[in-house]
C-alpha cells in the first residue's frame, strides 16, 4: 500500500493544537538528564558524541605523529627508543585510518543524514547507539596499549611473518586484531544504518533524481563498507587463530603464506581509501552549491563518480603488493584499473570547478578549507598516478616518496574537507558560528605547514630513506628534508589547535546566527538546535534544493503543515518511503532511549577484550550476556504487534505501522548484514583455493575430513532450509501449530548438522597446527557451525514468538527475517561442505 | 529492441559497473591460477590469452547492451540534464542518463585492463 503524496501542505491547525503536539513530541524524543543522558540513542547525540571521540582520537594519534617527528628531526636521535618508536609510528597509523577517517564519517552522517533527508530519525537508532559504544570501548582500548609499553608495533598493516612473531610483536597485534575487529563490527552496523535509511527512509517526494548529494556519496560508500571490511574480519580470524592455537595460516614452513594476509588486508585497505575519501568529498558537494548559490552543475556526474569509483576502488588492492614477486600480468592489471579510478575521481573535482565557475563564489572559511583540500589532494592523486606504474613503484616502494603520498591524499581528501564541514555545520549544534579570523588562521598555518611538512618527504624518499626507520645517519642526506619535516609538522598542529580552539572556546555570549546561517538550499538547516524531534513536521520534497525553490517551506515545517506533526501513539515514528520515488508507505516506530544498547556493546567488548588476555571464562560470560542483552533488546524492542492496522500520519494520509519481508526495513536490514557476512564468507573460501594454488599438493598429504561427513550435513542442512520455508508457509496459512512443529523439526535438523559439520574433520583426527590444510578446512567447518548455531538460535526465538501469540500469520516479520537469514545459511552450507567434502577429489 | 522490456529498479544503475568487476576478477583470477598451475596444465599462455580476449569482447558487448537500454531510458537524449523536475519521468531520465554515463566509464576501464593483455606475453614473476 502507498499513498499519494499530496503536494499542498494541510491547512495549519489552531494554536492550541499546535501547542498540545508540540508537547507530546517534546515528550516523546526528549533526552533524559543525569547519568541517562548516556543512554540516549537520538541521531544527534550519538552523531555528535561519535564525532567529538573519532575527534580525540585524532589528536592522540596527532601528538604520536609529532613523537615520530621529532624523533627523526636530526640524525642518530635518542629522543625516544626504537620499541616505543614502532609502537608510536604504527598506533598513529591504526588510529588515523580506523578510529578517526572511518568513524568520523559515520558520525557526520548519522547527525546529519536525518535532516538531510527530511525525516525524523534513521531506521535504528539503537544500532546506532549499539555502535558508537562499540566504537569508543574499542578505540580506548586500542589507544590505552601504549600506556603499558603493550601497543602494536608492526606497523598498521600488520604483515606476517614479524606480526605472528610472539616474541618480538608481545600482546600488541593481539590489541590491534581484536580491539579493531570490534570496531568493524561497529562499522558495518554504522553501513547496515546508512543503506536502509537513505534508500527507505527519505521524505516523501524526494525520489532518487532529488536526492542531496550527500546520501548519493554516502550510500556507495556504506556499500563499499559491506565488500570492503568482511575481507578484514576474515584475515582477523585467520590471524588470530594464528597467534592464539598456532595455527599456520600465514606460516611458510607448514604450507602457510603470508601474501595471503596481505592480499585479505588490501582488499579491504585500497577501498578503504575510497571510504575516507567519497564522504569527505561529499561534504564538498554539500559546501560548494552553497557558496556558490546555485545548484550543482552536473548532479548526474557526481553520481558517475561516486559509483565509479565505489566499483573501480576494488581493482585496485594488488597495487600495494607491486613488490612481492607476482606475475606481471597480475600487476600489470592492477596497474591499469589503478590508473582507471584517475577518471571518476577527476570528474569530481571538474564538477566542483564548474559549479563555482557558473556561480558567484563567496569565500568563507569552509570553502577555503574545502579549496585547499582539493589543491593538497590534487598532488597527492598525481604521486598516485605515478606509483601505479608498476616500475616505478619498485622504486618508491616503502620510501618516504609513499608516506608523502598517502598524506597528501589523505590529508588533502579528507581532513581539510572535514574542517571545512566543521566550520560549515558547527551552527546546527548550538545556533553559533565559529569564528572567521581564528579559521582563516588555522587554514594558513594548516596548508602551510601541512605542505613544509609532507612536500620535502618525496624528496627523502627519492634519495631513498625507508619508511619507519627510527632514525638515520647523518652522511646520507636525508637530514635536511627530515628537519624541515618536523618545523612543518609543528606549524601544521599548531593550525589543527587552533581548530581545537574554536571549537571548545566558551561561546555564551556571542549572538546567535540565522537559523540556515549560509542559505543553503538543502534541509540539513531546518531543525531547530534547541528541539530533540528533528524535524517539526515531516515535509513533501520537490526540488534538489528545497529550501531554495520551494516557497515557505521552513515555516509550513515549523508549523507542522506536514506528516507527523504529532505523536498520537507515545512512540518515536518516523515515514518509511519507496526507493524511487519516495511515496510514503509505512509509519515505522522506531526505538527509543535505552540501557541495552550500552550493555549489548560493553559486553561485545568484554568478549574481544578478555580474548587478548586469554581470559576463557570471562569471554565465556560476556559472550552469554551480549547473547542475552541482543535477545532482550529485539524481543522488547522489534516487530511488536501495533494497538490497530493503519496509523494517520497527518495530511489526510493513513499508513501501516508493521510490515514485513522486503517491505519492512528489518528484512533489508537482515538482507544488507547477510552480505556482509557472505563477503567474509568468501574470503575464507578464497583462502582455501589460494593455498591449493601455491601448493601443488595443498594437502600436504594429510587427511581431509571425507566425504560421508561433509555429505551428511550439507543434506541436514538443506533439509533444515525446507523445514524454514514450510515453518514460513504454514505460519502464513494461520496454522500455528505446525508451524511450531516445522520450527522445532527445523532446529533438531540444524542441531545435527552442526554435529556432523564438526564430525568430519574430527573423525579423521585432522590437527590444524601441523599444516595449513586441516587448519583451513577446520576454520570453514567451524564458520559453518557457528552459523548454523546462531541458525538455530533464531529459529527457537521464532518459537518463542508463536508460542507466545507475538508472531502471527498477519504479523510476520520475525519468520521472514529468519528464513532470508536461512537463504544464506543454506548456501554457505552448500558450499562449505561441498568443498571440504568434494573438492579434494576432483582436484 | 523493444522486446527488452524497461524495469523499474534501482539495480540498473550497477549493470556496467558489475560487469567491469566480473571481467577484473575473470582476468585475475585466470592469470593467477595459470601461472600458478602452469605445469599441470596444458594450455600455453598464448591461448589463455585469446580466450580472455574473447571474455573482454563479451563484456564490451552486455556494456554496450546497458549503455543502448539506458539511452533508451533516457530518451536517446532528447532532453537535456539536469532532470530534476519532481516527475517519474524526470526521475527516469535521471537514471537512464546516470546509467549511461557509468556504462561508458565501464567500457573504457574494461579496456584499461584489457591492455596488459597485447602487451605481456608469458608469466614471468
Amino acid at each position: 500500500m502507498s499513498a499519494n503524496v499530496p503536494l499542498a501542505p494541510a491547512p495549519e491547525a489552531p494554536p492550541e493544537i499546535r501547542a498540545a503536539q508540540e508537547e507530546r513530541l517534546r515528550k516523546v524524543w526528549t533526552t533524559p538528564s543525569g547519568w541517562r543522558y548516556w543512554t540516549s540513542v537520538n541521531n544527534t547525540e550519538i552523531g555528535l558524541w561519535y564525532g567529538a571521540a573519532a575527534f580525540i582520537f585524532m589528536l592522540f594519534a596527532g601528538l604520536l605523529g609529532l613523537m615520530v617527528r621529532v624523533q627523526l628531526a636530526v640524525p642518530e636521535n635518542t629522543f625516544i627508543s626504537a620499541d616505543l618508536f614502532n609502537q608510536a609510528f604504527t598506533l598513529h597509523g591504526t588510529i588515523m585510518m580506523f578510529l578517526f577517517a572511518v568513524p568520523i564519517f559515520e558520525a557526520v552522517a548519522i547527525y546529519l543524514l536525518p535532516s538531510m533527508l527530511g525525516t525524523r530519525e534513521l531506521p535504528f537508532p539503537r544500532l546506532s547507539a549499539f555502535g558508537f559504544w562499540s566504537f569508543a570501548l574499542g578505540g580506548v582500548f586500542v589507544c590505552g596499549s601504549i600506556f603499558f609499553n603493550a601497543a602494536p608495533n608492526t606497523g598498521w598493516f600488520m604483515y606476517p611473518p614479524l606480526a605472528t612473531d610472539k616474541e618480538y610483536s608481545g600482546i600488541g597485534a593481539d590489541i590491534w586484531l581484536l580491539g579493531l575487529s570490534f570496531i568493524e563490527v561497529a562499522s558495518i552496523a554504522a553501513a547496515v544504518e546508512l543503506i536502509v535509511g537513505i534508500m527507505k527512509c527519505r521524505a516523501p517526494g524526494m525520489r532518487i533524481n532529488l536526492m542531496p548529494l550527500f546520501a548519493w556519496y554516502l550510500l556507495i560508500v556504506a556499500g563499499m563498507i559491506l565488500f570492503a571490511f568482511p575481507p578484514l574480519i576474515a584475515g582477523d580470524i585467520l590471524f588470530e587463530m594464528e597467534r592464539m592455537f598456532d595455527w599456520p595460516f600465514f606460516d611458510a614452513a607448514r604450507g602457510g603464506d603470508p601474501l595471503l594476509w596481505q592480499h585479505l588486508f588490501w582488499i579491504f585497505g585500497h577501498p578503504e581509501v575510497y571510504i575516507i575519501f567519497l564522504p569527505a568529498i561529499a561534504i564538498m558537494a554539500m559546501v560548494v552549491p552553497t557558496f556558490s548559490q546555485r545548484p550543482i552543475v552536473g548532479y548526474s556526474w557526481i553520481v558517475l563518480a561516486a559509483v565509479g569509483t565505489g566499483f573501480l576502488s576494488f581493482g585496485l588492492w594488488v597495487h600495494h603488493m607491486f613488490a612481492t614477486g607476482l606475475p606481471q600480468m597480475s600487476l600489470a592489471f592492477f596497474s591499469a584499473a589503478s590508473e582507471a579510478v584517475a577518471i571518476p575521481t577527476g570528474v569530481q573535482i571538474f564538477v566542483f570547478i564548474a559549479t563555482m565557475l557558473a556561480g558567484r563564489v563567496i569565500f568563507s572559511v569552509p570553502m577555503l578549507f574545502g579549496a585547499g583540500g582539493l589543491a593538497i589532494f590534487i598532488i597527492g592523486g598525481l604521486t598516485g598516478v605515478m606509483v601505479a606504474l608498476v616500475p616505478f613503484d619498485w622504486q618508491a616502494h616503502d620510501t618516504y616518496f609513499i608516506v608523502a603520498h598517502l598524506h597528501y591524499v589523505l590529508i588533502g581528501g579528507m581532513l581539510f574537507p572535514v574542517v571545512a564541514g566543521i566550520y560549515y555545520y558547527y551552527p546546527l549544534l548550538d545556533g553559533k558560528k565559529l569564528s572567521d579570523r581564528l579559521g582563516k588562521i588555522a587554514f594558513w598555518l594548516m596548508f602551510t605547514g601541512f605542505n613544509t611538512a609532507f612536500f620535502p618527504m618525496h624528496f627523502a624518499g627519492l634519495r631513498g630513506m625507508p619508511r619507519r626507520v627510527f632514525t638515520y645517519p647523518a652522511d646520507v642526506g636525508w637530514d635536511w628534508f627530515n628537519m624541515i619535516s618536523t618545523i612543518g609538522a609543528f606549524i601544521f598542529a599548531a593550525g589543527v589547535g587552533l581548530v581545537v580552539i574554536d571549537v571548545v572556546r566558551p561561546k555564551k555570549k556571542q549572538p546567535r546566527c540565522p537559523e540556515n546561517p549560509w542559505n543553503a538550499g538543502t534541509l540539513e538547516f531546518i531543525g531547530s538546535p534547541d528541539e530533540k524531534w528533528g524535524v517539526r513536521s515531516v515535509p513533501v520534497i520537490h526540488s534538489r534544493y528545497p529550501v531554495w525553490d520551494q516557497k515557505d517551506l521552513v515555516e509550513n515545517i515549523s508549523a507542522g503543515r506536514y506528516f507527523l506533526p504529532d505523536s498520537q501513539s507515545g512512540q518515536r515514528e518516523t515515514l518509511v518511503t519507496t526507493v524511487l520515488d519516495a511515496r510514503p508507505v509505512q509509519c515505522l516506530r522506531v526505538g527509543g532511549t535505552s540501557v541495552v544498547t550500552i550493555v549489548a556493546a560493553l559486553s561485545l567488548g568484554g568478549v574481544f577484550i578478555a580474548l587478548t588476555f586469554h581470559w576463557w571464562l570471562v569471554t565465556i560470560a560476556c559472550a552469554v550476556i551480549t547473547l542475552g542483552a541482543i535477545l532482550y533488546w529485539l524481543w522488547t524492542g522489534t516487530a511488536t504487534i501495533p494497538e490497530s492496522d493503519d496509523y494517520d500520519v497527518g495530511m489526510g494520509v493513513r499508513l501501516p505501522v508493521y510490515a514485513s519481508g522486503p517491505d519492512s526495513v528489518g528484512w533489508w536490514a537482515m538482507f544488507i548484514t547477510m552480505v556482509g557476512d557472505g563477503t567474509a564468507y568468501a574470503s575464507l573460501i578464497f583462502g582455501y583455493f589460494f593455498y591449493w594454488t601455491i601448493h601443488d599438493d595443498f594437502t600436504g598429504g594429510h587427511a581431509g575430513p571425507g566425504v560421508f561427513w561433509p555429505m551428511v550435513a550439507l543434506t541436514l542442512f538443506v533439509i533444515a532450509w525446507g523445514a524454514m520455508l514450510a515453518a514460513r508457509s504454514l505460519n502464513a496459512h494461520d496454522r500455528p501449530r505446525l508451524t511450531q512443529a516445522a520450527l522445532g523439526v527445523a532446529a533438531l535438523l540444524s542441531l545435527g548438522g552442526c554435529a556432523a559439520g564438526l564430525a568430519g574433520p574430527f573423525a579423521y583426527e585432522m590437527d590444524p597446527t601441523l599444516y595449513v590444510y586441516p587448519a583451513i578446512v577446520w576454520v570453514v567447518a567451524i564458520w559453518t557451525v557457528v552459523h548454523g548455531a546462531v541458525g538455530i538460535i533464531m529459529q527457537l526465538y521464532c518459537l518463542a514468538r508463536s508460542l507466545t501469540g507475538r508472531m502471527t500469520a498477519r504479523y510476520d516479520m520475525d519468520i521472514d527475517n529468519v528464513v532470508l537469514y536461512w537463504h544464506f545459511m543454506v548456501i554457505t552450507a552448500v558450499t562449505s561442505f561441498g568443498v571440504l567434502g568434494l573438492f579434494p577429489l576432483v582436484r | 529492441m523493444r522486446w527488452i522490456k524497461e524495469i523499474e529498479t534501482f539495480w540498473t544503475l550497477f549493470t556496467a559497473p558489475t560487469v567491469w568487476a566480473l571481467h577484473f576478477l575473470v582476468c585475475y583470477v585466470a592469470v593467477a591460477v595459470y601461472c600458478a598451475k602452469q605445469g599441470a596444465l596444458a594450455m600455453s599462455f598464448e591461448t589463455m590469452r585469446w580466450l580472455l580476449g574473447g571474455i573482454t569482447v563479451a563484456a564490451l558487448a552486455v556494456i554496450v547492451l546497458s549503455a543502448w537500454l539506458a539511452w533508451r531510458q533516457w530518451g536517446f537524449g532528447t532532453e537535456v540534464p539536469p532532470h530534476d523536475a519532481p516527475t517519474q519521468d524526470d526521475r527516469r531520465k535521471f537514471q537512464g542518463f546516470a546509467t549511461l554515463l557509468l556504462s561508458g566509464l565501464s567500457f573504457v576501464s574494461v579496456l584499461y585492463v584489457t591492455v596488459p593483455l597485447f602487451f605481456i606475453g608469458a608469466c614471468q614473476s
